[in-house]
């Protein structure tokens, strides 16, 4: 799995009250809740958001709540994956579950300046910051996790593991 | 080696592939059968929708893997606060029906999920529970493993009874001392968040435990347990004891089991903390880490107080908040707003009479409900407005307007807040 988009950067502990205010949480609806992603933390996101861009932060990104309206909201606006030192756990999992690429790489979030261009290659755990010309390289996702991000997402992963039934 | 209560209760879970797994070590990822899950009317509606997307896909109908072990609670914009969020609470509504879960809680058995499922014995010592709302986390203080997760893995565990994890290390809190007036289980754990940070305890286990800890009533470690998340924690965890067993004993829809850490388990970190310098505690915005003792706010006016939530809206809460506002009546600039978390809390504070209290301080009682904490309804904040308040997030915009103030405490923080219309140690109170 290989992007490349322009960047957008944030710090510490961007929480999920910031990416999806509770407001909007009356509906589970991707579209809408792309259109307030970010809304209390940077109301410049979602209007200027690009297909495949990519966000980098630092620590703990996705702290708070276990909506998933969060992650959604950030793969419907048309993010292709998340850098970040270090990830809040039910964000981890949820992005995970819900097919949104993310790596924890903290050289690379450190030199990046908003608008940069990265490449990333989520299997080999590489990103290329083609506006700096830097090369870094993360630790793998676990076997198990990299079997649940090849099959596109927990349930398709469930799909595929659920015993047939007869004539099926 | 020795384990601690987490890695014994995750390793008696484990699916058995290969034989019994007696032993299982941090940073290993094992799936777990489990014995309860839970969602609410914000994060079950998409579960549902991706329940529904697999039968549609597989051209068949699927039950949930057990009718008695998965609990739907309308809790967060009920009562339904508007055209859509009856829409997402009909959804639990009609497929509890469907499916035939025995515990939906429709309005009027309703409770704020993580004091409801304790008061109704359905979270038990020993268990391995999963629940998409991130404050799941409470049900530790009774013995069990319990984190919150998202929709999918609720509609996973739905459908299969298991879920993914990956052990967790531990940090080992342990509180000694003797604690001082006024201060409870809120301004133990906001202290240890003001130490740690927000993600201080991230991917870990907090175990919470000394003579401090065995003192505390069951309540009071349901609000410890509870705020882990606020330190990034998978779970917040205590050992039963005596207090423990008295608490289930009569209310257990099920059997238990007591896990106890090894004496010889690994630790990441130890920390300990001499509870006698503790004060009540304010956690300031915009983080639960940002706190400091409420004596020390310098003169923070406030517009709205607010006691609830699944943090600190049981029995004891409002009983505390009630012996300070006996006899006083709130500040006339400031809206106090009282939440029972569940219908037997509820009654039950009628009864004793706390109602009149409230009442004739100024304040108002509303039905359980989540709808303040998270700025969803019954008492959004407006710009620039401040609110002192017993949940447990701060967040910027968490209560209403991205430019109003949360300011966290415990129920007599924020009951002698309400009386002197800013932040307010306890002490100055004149007890009636």
């Amino acid at each position: 799995m290989k992007f490349k988009g322009k960047t957008w950067k944030y710090g510490d502990n961007v929480n999920t009250d910031e990416i999806i205010p509770a407001r909007y949480l009356n509906t589970s609806d991707p579209k809408e809740l792309a259109e307030h992603c970010m809304e209390d933390i940077d109301a410049s996101f979602a209007k200027g958001i690009e297909k495949d861009d990519i966000i980098v932060a630092q620590e703990n990104f996705g702290c708070g709540s276990s909506r998933e309206h969060a992650p959604i909201s950030i793969k419907e606006a048309g993010v292709s994956c998340i850098i970040a030192n270090s990830f809040a756990r039910i964000f981890y999992r949820n992005s995970i579950n819900i097919g949104l690429p993310i790596l924890e790489c903290k050289e690379a979030v450190k030199d990046v300046d908003k608008g940069d261009i990265l490449e990333v290659d989520l299997s080999a755990g590489t990103v290329l910051n083609l506006t700096k010309n830097k090369f870094y390289k993360s630790s793998p996702f676990p076997e198990f996790i990299q079997e649940l991000i090849s099959a596109g997402g927990l349930m398709k992963w469930v799909s595929k593991t659920l015993p047939p039934v007869k004539g099926e | 080696m020795g384990m601690t209560i987490t890695e014994k209760i995750l390793a008696a879970h484990a699916v058995k592939k290969q034989g019994a797994i007696s032993q299982v070590l941090p940073g290993e990822l094992i799936e777990a059968d489990l014995d309860f899950i839970l969602g609410n009317d914000i994060t079950a509606p998409i579960a549902i929708s991706e329940f529904k997307a697999i039968e549609k896909e597989k051209g068949r109908e699927l039950e949930v893997f057990d009718k008695e072990r998965v609990a739907l609670v309308p809790d967060h914009f009920t009562p339904n606060k508007d055209v859509k969020s009856a829409e997402q609470c009909k959804m639990l509504r009609d497929f509890s029906r469907k499916k035939n879960i025995k515990y939906y809680f429709e309005i009027g058995k309703m409770g704020v999920e993580h004091a409801l499922l304790p008061e109704q014995g359905l979270v038990l010592p020993g268990d391995c529970i999963i629940g998409a709302d991130s404050h799941t986390c409470t049900y530790g203080a009774l013995g069990a493993f319990s984190t919150g997760v998202g929709s999918t893995d609720l509609a996973a565990a739905m459908i299969r009874g298991k879920a993914w994890f990956k052990i967790p290390e531990s940090i080992k809190f342990v509180y000694k001392g003797k604690l001082n007036k006024w201060v409870c289980g809120k301004d133990l754990i906001l202290y240890t968040i003001g130490d740690i940070g927000v993600d201080g305890a991230l991917y870990k286990s907090m175990e919470f435990c000394g003579d401090v800890i065995s003192g505390l009533a069951i309540s009071d470690r349901l609000t410890m347990c509870n705020m882990a998340i606020e330190a990034g924690g998978k779970n917040g965890i205590i050992e039963p004891d005596e207090k423990t067993l008295n608490y289930v004993k009569n209310i257990a829809k099920r059997d238990y089991k007591i896990y106890k850490s090894d004496p010889d388990a690994q630790y990441a970190d130890i920390r300990e903390y001499d509870v006698s310098k503790i004060k009540p505690q304010v956690a300031f915005p915009h983080l639960p880490s940002n706190t400091k003792p409420a004596a020390d706010a310098d003169n923070i006016q406030i517009d709205q107080v607010v006691i609830g939530s699944c943090t600190n809206g049981r029995l004891q809460d409002l009983e505390i908040a009630a012996g300070i506002l006996k006899g006083h009546k709130i500040h006339p600039y400031v809206r106090l707003i009282i939440l029972p978390a569940t219908q037997k809390i509820y009654a039950a504070a009628m009864k004793k009479g706390l109602f009149d209290i409230f009442l004739e301080s100024g304040g108002i009682i509303s039905t359980p409900t989540c709808g303040p904490c998270l700025g969803g309804h019954m008492g959004v904040l407006a710009e620039g407005e401040r609110c002192v308040s017993t949940t447990n997030r701060n967040f910027v915009g968490r209560m209403g307007h991205v430019k109003s103030e949360v300011y966290l405490a415990s129920p007599a923080v924020a009951a002698a807040s309400a009386i002197k219309g800013r932040i307010t140690d306890p002490e100055e109170i004149k007890i009636k």
